[in-house]
C-alpha cells in the first residue's frame, strides 16, 4: 500500500503524509472508499471462514468438530460479520469511490467525518472477532439478539450491542455524508431525473439508513439495559414483551434488507446498459419503483414474526403488504431484462455476474413470495428455506452486485485491466459453487429442517452433504478473486479511460487510474 | 380461482407421489396430516406454479435475448429506453396475479387462526431443553425431552431411524378431535411445531398463544423447536402420538396412575445410594445438557458441579438453588414447578457424590418440601 501512495503523491497539491498515517487521517473519497473495500473483503473471507465450519459441522449427522454452542456463535457472527462488516461496508466504499465521480463532485461533502465513519468500523469488527476469546465465547443467540436468550449471555454480548452502536453510528455518518453529497455536490446541469442508477439507489439507502439505525440502537440500547441495569422493557415478569423487541428489530430490520440490496439494483443497473450498448430501459420507472420499495420497507416487517402468534387483521395486512413489493420488484427486472433485449450484447466478466444477479435474485424473490404467504410461512419460517431465501437474495444477490461493480470498476480505480480468463472462472465456480450450496437448502426447509441447529435427523443428511461440498467450491473460489484483485492492482493490460465500448456516465470522462483528486472543477452535463 | 387450486393440488400430490420412490430426496413439504396442513400444501403448490411460470417466460425472454441479440453474431444495439404501455402492462398484470393468490392464502390464514370449540385442550411450555405439557381438562402433566442417546450424537453408537426426532414421553391425541393448544415457555422463546400438522407457534415466556389441530390418521408425528432458544435448540424434539379414542382413554388413566406414584414418593425417606441411583436419571434428564454428563460445564457458560462451592458447600444453599433456581439473568431455573421433592432431593444427593464429590450426605424429600415452604407436590402444580 505504501508504493501506492508515493505514486498518488506526485497528484497531490500539498503534502500528504506516508504509510500507515496516511490512511489513518485519510480524507480523500478514493483513500476511504478502498479503505471500506478492503476491510469488507478481509471480513468476507473472516466470515466466509465461519460457513465453511459451519458446514463442516454439518456434514454428516452427530457433533464432530464442536460444541453446539460454539456452533451457535459461529452462525450469529457468520451473520453478524456478513451483515454488517462485509454487505454494508463494500456498498460504502462504492458510495464513495464512485458518487463522487458519477455526480461530478470534487470529493465527499465531509471528509473528515468520512474519515471518521470509516475507521469506527475496524473497532466495531475487533470488539465483535475479540468476544470469541472472552469467557463464554462470542455471541451465540443469533444475529437477531432476540431477548430472552440474549439477556442471559456473558460479557460478549454486552460488547456486541456496543459494537453494532457503533457500526451504526458509522453508517448514519455515512448516510448524511453521502446525502448531502448528492443533493449539494452535483455538476452543473445533473438534475436528480438525470442522475446514474447508482446515485439515485444510494440516496434513497442512505435515507433508509437514517431513519433505521437509530431505531437498531434504541433497540439494543433497551437490550443493554434490560440485561445491566434492571429495566424490564422485554421481560414479562415486570411488565415488559418479549415480542416487543421483535417488532422493534423488524422495523429496523426489513428495511435493513433493502439497504443491502438497493446499491445492488444500483450497481446492476450500470452494467447491464453498458454490455448492452443500449440505454437503462424505464428509468423513470426505475426511480420510482426503487422509492415504493423503500416506502414499503417500513410496513412490512412483522411478516418475520408470522409464527409469534398475532391477530388475524395484523397477519393479513402483513401478508398483503409484502406481496405487494413484488410490484415494484417485478418492475426492476422486468427493465433490465428489456433493457438486454434487441441490445448489442458482450459478456465480460462484470456483465456475467449482473446477469446472474437478475436470474439468482430473481429466485430469491420468488421465494421470498412464497413466504410472504403466511399460512406458507408458518411451516417454513425458521427452517433452512429461509436460509436458503436470504442467501439467494444476499450472496447471488448483494455480493454477485459487489463482484460486478468491483470488476467494472476495477479498471477505473487502477488503470489495469483485470485478466478475463481469472474473471470468468471466478464467475463460474462462484455461480455453481452457489448454487450448489443453497439449492438443497430449499428443499430441507420443506422437508422439515429447522435453521440454526448443529446437528439434523438423518433424512436430511444428502442434501447438507451436497449444500457442504458447495460451500467449498463457492468459498475456495473466493481466493480467485483475491488473487485477481491483487493483480490488477499490481499491473496488467493498459485501462482506456473509456474503459469500456458501451459506458456511460462522467466516470469515464477522468483518466483510468483516476487521479488522487477530480473534479476540481465541476464538469457541465448537458 | 377454487379449480385451478385443486389441479395445483393433484399436479403437487402426483409429483409428491412420484418422490416417494427416492426415499430421503424429499422436494416438498411434509406429507400433510390436518386440514390446514393439506391446505397450506396445496397453497404452496399453487404458489410454486405460478413462480415456476413466471420464471420461465422472464428468463426465457432473457436467454432468447443473449443468445439472439449479441454483438458476436453481429446484432446491433436498438435505441429504445421506454415504452409507458407495456410498462403500465407489467405492474398490473402481477397486481392481479398477487391479488388471485391473496386470496385463497387470506382463507387459510382465518382458518389456521380460528381456534374456537376445541374438543380438548392441552398447554404447551418450552422449556431449556425440553416440553412440558399440561393436559387441562384431564389433570395430565408431564415433560418429554430427547430420547437420542448421547452416545448416538457423538458417533460412538449407530444412529437410529429416528435419531433426535424420539423422546421419552411423547405427547398423546385421539384421531379426528380438534385440539387447542395453549404455547408459552419459561424461560426464553420456542416455537413448538409439527409440519403435519401445519402448527408452527412460538412459546413466549410470560405470555400465551393459541393454536390448534385435528389429526387426520392414528400415526407418530414428529416436529422440532423452530426458535434459536440456546445451545441445545437442535436437541428438543417434539413427538405426538396419534392414537384412537379407547387408546387414549387409556394412556390418560396409566398417565394418572403413575402420577399418584411420583406423589407417593415424596413423603418416603431414602438413604444415600437409593437417592443417588434415582439423581442420576434426573441429572440426565434435566442437568447434563448444560453442567454436563461428567460434571465439569462449559467454562465460562456453565459452571462445573465437580467440586463445586455449591455442590460441596452447605447443603440448605445448595436445596435452594436447584428450587428457587441461580443468579437472575442466568439460564439457571428454578425446578420448584418441574420437578418433584422426591426427584430434587435425588439429583440434590447425586450431586453432592457424584464424580469427586464426596460429601457422603443425603437430602430428603421432606426437606426440599420445607425449601419450597409449602406442602409436598407432584410434579404437576399447574395442572388444575
Amino acid at each position: 500500500m505504501s508504493d501506492a501512495a508515493h505514486a498518488h503523491d506526485d497528484h497531490g497539491h500539498h503534502a500528504h503524509p506516508t504509510g500507515i498515517m496516511r490512511w489513518l487521517t485519510t480524507t480523500n473519497h478514493k483513500d476511504i472508499g478502498s479503505l471500506y473495500l478492503w476491510f469488507s473483503l478481509i471480513m468476507l473471507f473472516t466470515a466466509g471462514s465461519m460457513a465453511l465450519l459451519i458446514r463442516s459441522e454439518l456434514f454428516e449427522p452427530g457433533m464432530q468438530l464442536m460444541h453446539p454452542d460454539f456452533f451457535n456463535q459461529l452462525t450469529t457472527m457468520h451473520g453478524l460479520i456478513m451483515i454488517f462488516g462485509v454487505i454494508m461496508p463494500a456498498f460504502t466504499g462504492f458510495a464513495n469511490w464512485q458518487v463522487p465521480l458519477m455526480i461530478g463532485a470534487p470529493d465527499m461533502a465531509f471528509p473528515r467525518m468520512n474519515n471518521w465513519s470509516f475507521w469506527l468500523l475496524p473497532v466495531a469488527g475487533i470488539m465483535l472477532l475479540g468476544s470469541f476469546w472472552l469467557p463464554g465465547g462470542a455471541v451465540a443467540g443469533g444475529w437477531t439478539m432476540y431477548p430472552p436468550l440474549f439477556i442471559q449471555g456473558g460479557v460478549s454480548y454486552d460488547l456486541t450491542i456496543l459494537a453494532v452502536h457503533i457500526m451504526g453510528l458509522s453508517s448514519i455518518m455515512g448516510s448524511i455524508n453521502i446525502i448531502t453529497t448528492i443533493l449539494n455536490m452535483r455538476a452543473p446541469g445533473l438534475t436528480l431525473m438525470k442522475m446514474p442508477m447508482f446515485v439515485w439507489t444510494w440516496l434513497i439507502t442512505a435515507y433508509l439508513l437514517i431513519a433505521t439505525m437509530p431505531v437498531l440502537a434504541g433497540a439494543v440500547t433497551m437490550l443493554l439495559t434490560d440485561r445491566n441495569f434492571g429495566t424490564h422493557f422485554f421481560n414479562a415478569a415486570g411488565g415488559g414483551d418479549p415480542v416487543m423487541f421483535q417488532h422493534i428489530f423488524w422495523f429496523f430490520g426489513h428495511p435493513e434488507v433493502y439497504i443491502l440490496i438497493l446499491p445492488a439494483f444500483g450497481i446492476v443497473s450500470q452494467i447491464i446498459p453498458t454490455f448492452s450498448r443500449k440505454p437503462l430501459f424505464g428509468y423513470a420507472s426505475m426511480v420510482y419503483a426503487t422509492a415504493s420499495i423503500a416506502i414499503l420497507s417500513f410496513t412490512v416487517w412483522a411478516h418475520h414474526m408470522f409464527a409469534v402468534g398475532m391477530p388475524v387483521a395484523a397477519q393479513l395486512f402483513f401478508m398483503f403488504s409484502t406481496m405487494l413489493i413484488a410490484v415494484p420488484t417485478g418492475v426492476k427486472v422486468f427493465n433490465w431484462v428489456a433493457t438486454m433485449w434487441k441490445g448489442s450484447l458482450t459478456f465480460e466478466t462484470p456483465m456475467l455476474f449482473a446477469i446472474a444477479f437478475v436470474c439468482l435474485f430473481t429466485i430469491g424473490g420468488f421465494s421470498g413470495l412464497v413466504l410472504a404467504m403466511a399460512p406458507v410461512d408458518i411451516q417454513l419460517q425458521d427452517t433452512y428455506y429461509v436460509v436458503a431465501h436470504f442467501h439467494y437474495v444476499l450472496v447471488s444477490g448483494a455480493l454477485f452486485s459487489i463482484f460486478a461493480g468491483i470488476y467494472y470498476w476495477l479498471p477505473k480505480w487502477t488503470g489495469h485491466m483485470y485478466n478475463e480468463t481469472l474473471g470468468k472462472t471466478h464467475f463460474w465456480l462462484s455461480v455453481i459453487g452457489m448454487n450448489i450450496v443453497f439449492f438443497p437448502m430449499h428443499f430441507l426447509g420443506l422437508a422439515g429442517m429447522p435453521r440454526r441447529i448443529p446437528d439434523y435427523a438423518l433424512q436430511f443428511t444428502e442434501f447438507n452433504q451436497i449444500a457442504t461440498v458447495g460451500a467449498f467450491i463457492f468459498g475456495f473460489s473466493q481466493l480467485i478473486f483475491l488473487v485477481l484483485v491483487l493483480k490488477t492492482i499490481k499491473g496488467g493490460a493498459k485501462a482506456s479511460d473509456q474503459v469500456w465500448e458501451g459506458a456511460q456516465g462522467l466516470e469515464w470522462t477522468v483518466p483510468s487510474p483516476a487521479p488522487y483528486h477530480t473534479f476540481e472543477t465541476a464538469p457541465v452535463v448537458k | 380461482m377454487k379449480s385451478m387450486w385443486q389441479r395445483a393440488g393433484v399436479m403437487g400430490a402426483v409429483w409428491a407421489a412420484s418422490q416417494s420412490a427416492l426415499a430421503d430426496y424429499a422436494y416438498n413439504l411434509q406429507e400433510p396430516a390436518s386440514q390446514v396442513a393439506r391446505e397450506v400444501f396445496h397453497l404452496h403448490n399453487l404458489i410454486m406454479l405460478v413462480c415456476v411460470g413466471i420464471f420461465i417466460i422472464v428468463f426465457g425472454m432473457m436467454f432468447y435475448s443473449l443468445i439472439k441479440h449479441r454483438k458476436s453474431v453481429g446484432h446491433k444495439a436498438a435505441h429504445f429506453h421506454e415504452n409507458t404501455t407495456v410498462e403500465i402492462i407489467w405492474t398490473i398484470i402481477p397486481f392481479i396475479i398477487l391479488v388471485g393468490m391473496a386470496y385463497p392464502a387470506a382463507k387459510v390464514v382465518i382458518e389456521m387462526k380460528d381456534t374456537s370449540n376445541p374438543d380438548m385442550t392441552v398447554k404447551i411450555t418450552g422449556y431449556q431443553w425440553k416440553w412440558g405439557y399440561d393436559y387441562l381438562n384431564e389433570g395430565v402433566h408431564f415433560y418429554s425431552t430427547l430420547a437420542t442417546p448421547r452416545e448416538q450424537i457423538d458417533g460412538t453408537a449407530a444412529k437410529d431411524e429416528h435419531y433426535l426426532l424420539e423422546v421419552d414421553d411423547p405427547m398423546v391425541v385421539p384421531v379426528g378431535k380438534r385440539v387447542r393448544l395453549l404455547i408459552t415457555a419459561n424461560d426464553v422463546i420456542h416455537s413448538w411445531w409439527v409440519p403435519a400438522f401445519g402448527v408452527k407457534q412460538d412459546g413466549i415466556p410470560g405470555f400465551i398463544r393459541d393454536s390448534w389441530f385435528k389429526a387426520d390418521k392414528i400415526g407418530t408425528y414428529r416436529g422440532q423447536c423452530a426458535e434459536l432458544c440456546g445451545k441445545d435448540h437442535g436437541f428438543m424434539p417434539i413427538v405426538v402420538k396419534v392414537v384412537s379414542e379407547e387408546d387414549y382413554k387409556a394412556w390418560v388413566a396409566k398417565k394418572k396412575g403413575s402420577a399418584q406414584a411420583a406423589a407417593a414418593d415424596n413423603t418416603k425417606t431414602f438413604d444415600v445410594k437409593e437417592l443417588v441411583e434415582r439423581g442420576e436419571k434426573v441429572y440426565q434428564a434435566n442437568c447434563a445438557a448444560c453442567h454436563q454428563a461428567n460434571g465439569m460445564g462449559l467454562p465460562g457458560v456453565f459452571p462445573a458441579m465437580n467440586g463445586s462451592k455449591v455442590a460441596t458447600g452447605p447443603i440448605a444453599a445448595h436445596i435452594n438453588i436447584v428450587v428457587h433456581g441461580g443468579r437472575p439473568g442466568t439460564a439457571m431455573v428454578g425446578f420448584t414447578d418441574r420437578l418433584s421433592d422426591a426427584e430434587i432431593a435425588a439429583v440434590v444427593t447425586y450431586e453432592r457424590n457424584a464424580w469427586d464429590n464426596k460429601m457422603g450426605d443425603a437430602a430428603q424429600p421432606a426437606d426440599i418440601a420445607a425449601a419450597r415452604g409449602g406442602a409436598a407436590v407432584a410434579a404437576a402444580p399447574t395442572a388444575q
